[in-house]
């Protein structure tokens, strides 16, 4: 049990971890791509606004959408939501509670980039330098003479260091503007923070039950697919062997019998058991239509969530099960209610 | 390595409370390298400069705070056990109130660590408050301007650029001042908090029933360790559901549509399956599995396991041929 649970853990560590450590990537890549782009303002009237906002806005876009391509989860869904609906019913709030959370997931990349962008100020002092009323500054006197344009494209070359010549201005109207873009983004994290806050806090209080069955049931999907593919790998790999062995026997023919008559009794056996459980592997599909058929049905007619009884060992439903392919249900399990008499092992010594 | 890996695992999966601990501490670190990389900024001038001060000491802690209750594994436990239906479970409010204090406790750590900083540190005083300062104070330089110019002035020292300050000793001794007094009461916070943190280990066992208090400790460590292990057995049984599931696809499709015959050695292949140890339960219909999670939630089990732990089991005796027992598991 103590093996099983170790192994568990590590399963089950390993499938969320794996998407926390890869939203945990992102955000550090998000930050790290921030400092390490050369950010250059045009400081022309025309092109400030739309270059400012648009750094602003743009890679947090872009950054969702690769969370949403680098999430495994997006093609079960996809999966989930087209397949028909076979002999098995549609529920929607699994559905909906695996696109919460692959959300949630791909939120994280582009709020780091925001923040970061807001923190730093760069881009809302090109943004917004034309908008500036210069004479709580000081020292209008460089723009009383200026007509309308002029005075909008000095005031566009404020986040140019090397272009703009009065530096005591320069310096007081960035800060004000970087002060600005900093609460800016206090605000927004704290907004980010108290909605997560609400979801994931206040949440229990309205739909935990019917919270433990979508979360049961993603999961179960999610499995069911691992289930089936590595099913498919082993019967291809078997598939595979079972198919080389018969185009073997058919070119040698004879040859192959004497020799086989002949070592039977060396390593065969050993051969023996390996070729039975590849058989046993091909769960009686041997035909390409057939296992094409297999997969066409997997997605087109998904299975009914109910197992039938001859899988169980006869726990709860009494002793002995009857069994269809002669095999012997095994007899005791470790919790089984049938042993009840104790057992006497009688020890004779030599002395 | 990996036997390393599994035994720190082991640690931490042991004891919930020092997961708890250690995330704690991990924000706390978080908050200080927070505060490092932060850009401050003063805006230099009067009107914003009290405003953005005081708002970069009080916002970061409120974010600090509410990352510090999501973080937590116990919120979960909390709201869970605060809210749920009663079923054949009476409910403690002891326990739910010492989850709360205790998360609320941790949460607490990274905005204290945040304000504590800041003011060890000054420049968010300093930003705050060097209009206030009375330049008259500060003898050596004689300043005769307008009280407004004064003021204006008086915003400027945080910002070390300005041309009216460039290697100044008066900036530097308002900035010096401000700052003594911002370190003063951040030490003076830290007094008080260690204080109180004492004073309420010493007296605790005097108001507080210890008995109880190992009760609910007890009863909220259960909590815990049952959810996670309640996690985990459904997860076991899905692996083993769907295991079965695909089998049993496998063979409806061969019998049903493909018309196949029985092949002979499908049996050993089931005997492998079950040779691990049974997850079903007896839980095999979508249904079934429904009304499992849903009693799950509206009647929780009551806290009596002597039904399984008085399960008749077999018991080996050893008795040599005299009948005197040599070892007996009863």
């Amino acid at each position: 049990m103590d093996k099983f649970r170790m192994m568990f853990q590590f399963l089950q560590s390993n499938q969320e971890s794996f998407m926390n450590g890869i939203c945990g990537i992102m955000a550090l890549a998000s930050a790290q791509m921030y400092s390490a782009f050369e950010f250059s303002c045009p400081c022309m009237p025309e092109y400030n606004y739309t270059y400012g906002i648009g750094l602003l806005l743009i890679p947090p876009i872009w950054f969702f959408l690769l969370g949403f391509v680098l999430n495994n989860n997006v093609s079960v869904l996809a999966e989930e939501w087209k397949r028909p609906t076979g002999k098995r019913i549609k529920d929607p709030t699994i559905l909906r509670y695996m696109f919460c959370s692959i959300t949630q997931r791909s939120f994280i990349a582009p709020a780091v980039w925001v923040s970061v962008t807001l923190m730093d100020g760069k881009s809302f002092l090109c943004a917004f330098s034309i908008s500036l009323d210069i004479d709580r500054f000081g020292n209008s006197s460089v723009i009383q003479g200026m007509s309308e344009t002029e005075k909008l494209k000095f005031l566009a070359r404020i986040p140019c260091k090397d272009l703009f010549e009065d530096k005591e201005l320069r310096e007081a109207a960035s800060r004000y503007i970087k002060c600005i873009s900093q609460a800016c983004g206090w605000m927004v994290l704290l907004m980010m923070t108290f909605t997560a806050f609400l979801i994931r806090a206040i949440r229990p209080c309205f739909t935990q039950a019917a919270f433990l069955k979508t979360k049961y049931w993603s999961h179960y999907i999610d499995i069911e697919r691992k289930m089936f593919d590595e099913t498919c790998k082993e019967h291809a790999k078997s598939f595979a062997k079972v198919c080389i062995q018969q185009y073997f026997e058919n070119i040698s023919g004879e040859m192959r019998g004497l020799h086989r008559h002949h070592s039977k009794h060396d390593s065969d056996n050993e051969d023996e058991d390996t070729w039975k459980s590849d058989e046993e592997k091909l769960l009686g599909i041997r035909a390409q239509d057939d296992m094409n058929k297999v997969l066409w049905n997997w997605h087109t007619c998904k299975p009914p969530l109910a197992l039938r009884k001859e899988h169980e060992d006869g726990e709860k439903e009494g002793g002995m099960n009857g069994n269809i392919n002669g095999e012997i249900n095994g007899f005791v399990k470790s919790h089984s209610h049938d042993v009840e008499k104790k057992e006497w092992a009688v020890y004779y010594s030599k002395v | 390595v990996m036997e390393r890996l599994k035994l720190v695992l082991q640690y931490f999966q042991s004891n919930s409370e020092s997961i708890s601990n250690g995330i704690c501490i991990i924000l706390a670190l978080v908050s200080v390298k927070l505060y490092t990389s932060f850009d401050f900024n003063c805006p230099c001038l009067p009107q914003y400069n009290k405003l953005y001060s005081l708002g970069v000491m009080i916002v970061p802690p409120i974010i600090l705070f509410f990352l510090g209750i999501l973080v937590n594994r116990h919120t979960g436990v909390m709201m869970d056990e605060w809210m749920r239906p009663i079923g054949n479970r009476s409910k403690n409010p002891a326990v739910v109130k010492y989850l709360f204090s205790a998360m609320i406790q941790r949460a607490l750590l990274a905005p204290m660590v945040w304000i504590l900083v800041t003011l060890l540190d000054g420049k968010i005083f300093i930003c705050a408050f060097s209009v206030s300062v009375d330049p008259a104070l500060f003898s050596g330089k004689h300043i005769s301007f307008l009280l407004y110019t004064i003021f204006l002035i008086m915003a400027k020292v945080p910002c070390k650029e300005d041309v009216i300050f460039r290697n100044s000793s008066f900036r530097k001794a308002v900035s010096r001042y401000v700052r003594c007094h911002s370190q003063a009461i951040g030490w003076s916070i830290l007094l008080f908090l260690i204080v109180l943190g004492a004073l309420g280990r010493l007296i605790k066992p005097c108001f507080d029933d210890h008995a109880t208090f190992l009760q609910t400790r007890y009863w909220s460590n259960y909590l815990d360790v049952e959810q996670k292990l309640f996690d985990e057995t459904c997860v076991l049984h899905a692996r083993d559901f769907a295991r079965k599931c695909v089998v049993q696809f496998f063979e409806d499709i061969r019998e049903d549509s493909l018309r196949l015959p029985h092949p002979v050695f499908i049996s050993k292949f089931r005997e492998e399956c079950d040779d691990e140890e049974e997850q079903l339960h007896g839980v095999t219909k979508q249904e079934q599995v429904d009304q499992l999670l849903n009693k799950w939630y509206y009647g929780k089990p009551e806290l009596d396991v002597s039904r399984i732990a008085y399960r008749p089991r077999p018991c080996v005796t050893w008795e040599n041929h005299e009948g005197k027992t040599l070892y007996s598991d009863v």
